[in-house]
């Protein structure tokens, strides 16, 4: 096992974001973690990685208790995170910003083809500033190959999809698939692209900050088809009922 | 040539403010503690001592194409008060790079300070790049004042890119750069600062459009740390139809206290003028992703403020 949560807490103007979470995560599987917006998808992640820290509760990684770690400590440890907004600098290069993520020398012949593999014409953004100049798609992208260079045990993308339209997303996938074949590590995407979805190897389904069902893509997908059936069969009774009543 | 009459210190103090070993390449004048000491003039740039006051003139001529000219200065003796007007006369469509810079090395109780009052003529269709660094070092309390003055008077057709950099050791400065701007000329500065403990910066650009096309952009990056103290005015007149776009960008950590005050005016309706200013802290969520990525807090800071001030 790559990852244990046990019993996560985390709460802020006295909302409860995260209710008891307990999740069990394998080395060297693909899981998405998805649900509505407000679900504590987002927070779940940062506290793996250590942006948030969590009121109680305990994270195991790789067997060793990471609760009380800083996020750099965790980074050494082998976990990696792709912010859902990517953030801007001011004076540092993609090639500054990607010779930090692989933590030795690379070449620029190595930054590009880093760029490339997610999709990005490398000789034109090398030199480039991680500012305002460049548009939300191409942060987004550099975000991923910051990501993916570092190889790690345990990789994070928080909705890689937000700000990449639907066409460059689907290029995309196969980034993530090769990532996680060649890291043989464990990947968590927070994704509600039915296209991930059906290729991860577990689903996590979170609703109002608890894990509500985990399984595979069949199960959680087809689920929720069900569900929706039975909305629909409640919803058309009632209105049945209420026009007898009329 | 070798520069014969330097020693080690100041050496590598001019290393600091300029590339030793590209200074012997063009046309150079070094000025060590209030005095010439060492020069060279080339075919197309003439350099002549001043006679009624400290300082030279440099003759550049007409159609001279990627001349480096370096005139750096040092100091290493406490308690001097060096005041130099160096005048730069650019010939028509000539094209060179100015490198300046003055170094300060004092290790001793007694202030020591220069003033270099730097004045370019440009002639049409000259192009000129300059740049100037500044810096400060030694044991001693004494302080290491440097005070600046650049004035560019640009012809029609001409333009100027200014360089400057401050990044470490000097005690206090006031720094005034003057701009008067004929038709379709470019003047682009930029400026960036750091100063820490209880250094002292100000800046001030005045920059006059008068002609019609011509252009300035203004860019000054400043990390104020400790107990630090930086101010930044910045004053543009827009009398032709021109575009003018000045920005002040500035990290403040610590006790440190930065001011910035824009001043933009449009004496013609057809004059485009932006001013942008930004002061503040180190964005957190900068800081988290350098971590995520394997930075303690503190490089990740470096890396920030290296990035910013390059």
């Amino acid at each position: 096992m790559i990852l244990k949560l046990e019993d996560i807490c985390f709460e802020r103007d006295n909302k409860k974001i995260l209710k008891n979470i307990n999740l069990d995560m394998d080395l060297g599987k693909f899981i998405a973690i998805t649900g509505p917006n407000g679900s504590g998808k987002s927070t779940l992640v940062k506290i793996i990685m250590g942006i948030e820290k969590p009121d109680s509760g305990k994270i195991i990684f790789d067997g060793k208790d990471i609760t009380d770690m800083e996020i750099n400590e965790r980074a050494k440890l082998g976990i990696s995170f792709g912010f859902q907004q990517p953030v801007k600098f001011k004076g540092i290069t993609v090639y500054d910003l990607l010779k930090i993520s692989a933590n030795k020398k690379i070449t620029k012949k190595e930054a590009c083809e880093a760029l490339s593999k997610v999709g990005l014409c490398a000789k034109e953004y090398v030199d480039r500033e991680v500012n305002g100049s460049l548009s939300g798609g191409e942060l987004k992208r550099i975000e991923i190959a910051t990501v993916a260079l570092r190889e790690t045990k345990l990789t994070i993308f928080d909705e890689p999809e937000a700000g990449i339209d639907l066409w460059s997303f689907n290029n995309l996938i196969d980034v993530f698939q090769t990532m996680s074949e060649i890291t043989k590590g464990t990947t968590i995407i927070i994704s509600h692209q039915e296209k991930i979805l059906k290729i991860a190897d577990e689903i996590v389904l979170m609703k109002s900050g608890e894990i509500r069902q985990i399984g595979t893509s069949e199960e959680i997908l087809n689920g929720e088809i069900k569900n929706k059936r039975l909305l629909q069969n409640k919803k058309r009774m009632l209105e049945r009922r209420i026009r007898i009543i009329k | 040539m070798e520069l014969k009459k330097l020693n080690e210190v100041d050496k590598s103090l001019l290393n600091e403010v300029s590339n030793l070993e590209n200074i012997t390449k063009g046309a150079y004048n070094i000025r060590r503690n209030g005095q010439g000491v060492e020069r060279q003039v080339t075919e197309n740039v003439n350099i002549v001592t001043k006679k009624d006051v400290s300082g030279i003139d440099i003759y550049v001529k007409e159609n001279t194409k990627f001349e480096f000219i370096h005139i750096p200065v040092i100091i290493t003796e406490s308690g001097l008060k060096d005041v130099v007007y160096n005048d730069f006369y650019i010939g028509k469509n000539a094209n060179v790079i100015i490198i300046a810079g003055c170094g300060i090395h004092n290790d001793h109780h007694k202030d020591s300070q220069h003033d270099g009052i730097h004045r370019f003529y440009l002639e049409e269709g000259a192009k000129v790049r300059y740049i100037e660094k500044h810096y400060g070092e030694g044991s001693g309390d004494g302080k290491k004042i440097l005070n600046p003055v650049t004035e560019v008077y640009l012809k029609d057709g001409s333009s100027m890119e200014m360089e400057s950099t401050q990044i470490k050791g000097v005690s206090s400065t006031i720094r005034e750069t003057k701009g008067v701007l004929q038709k379709d000329t470019n003047f682009v500065v930029t400026e960036k600062i750091m100063t820490d403990g209880n250094q002292y910066a100000k800046t001030v650009f005045d920059v006059k459009l008068d002609g019609e096309n011509s252009s300035t952009h203004v860019t000054s990056r400043s990390v104020a740390t400790e107990n630090s103290k930086q101010e930044f005015i910045s004053k543009i007149y827009g009398n032709e139809k021109c575009f003018a776009h000045s920005e002040c960008d500035a990290i403040i950590k610590d006790n440190a206290i930065v001011t910035a005050t824009p001043e933009i005016t449009a004496n013609n309706v057809e004059a485009n003028l932006i001013h942008e200013a930004a002061i503040g802290k180190i964005a957190g969520e900068q800081l988290i992703k350098l971590m995520t990525l394997g930075l303690s807090e503190k490089e990740a800071e470096d890396e920030i403020i290296n990035g910013f001030l390059r």
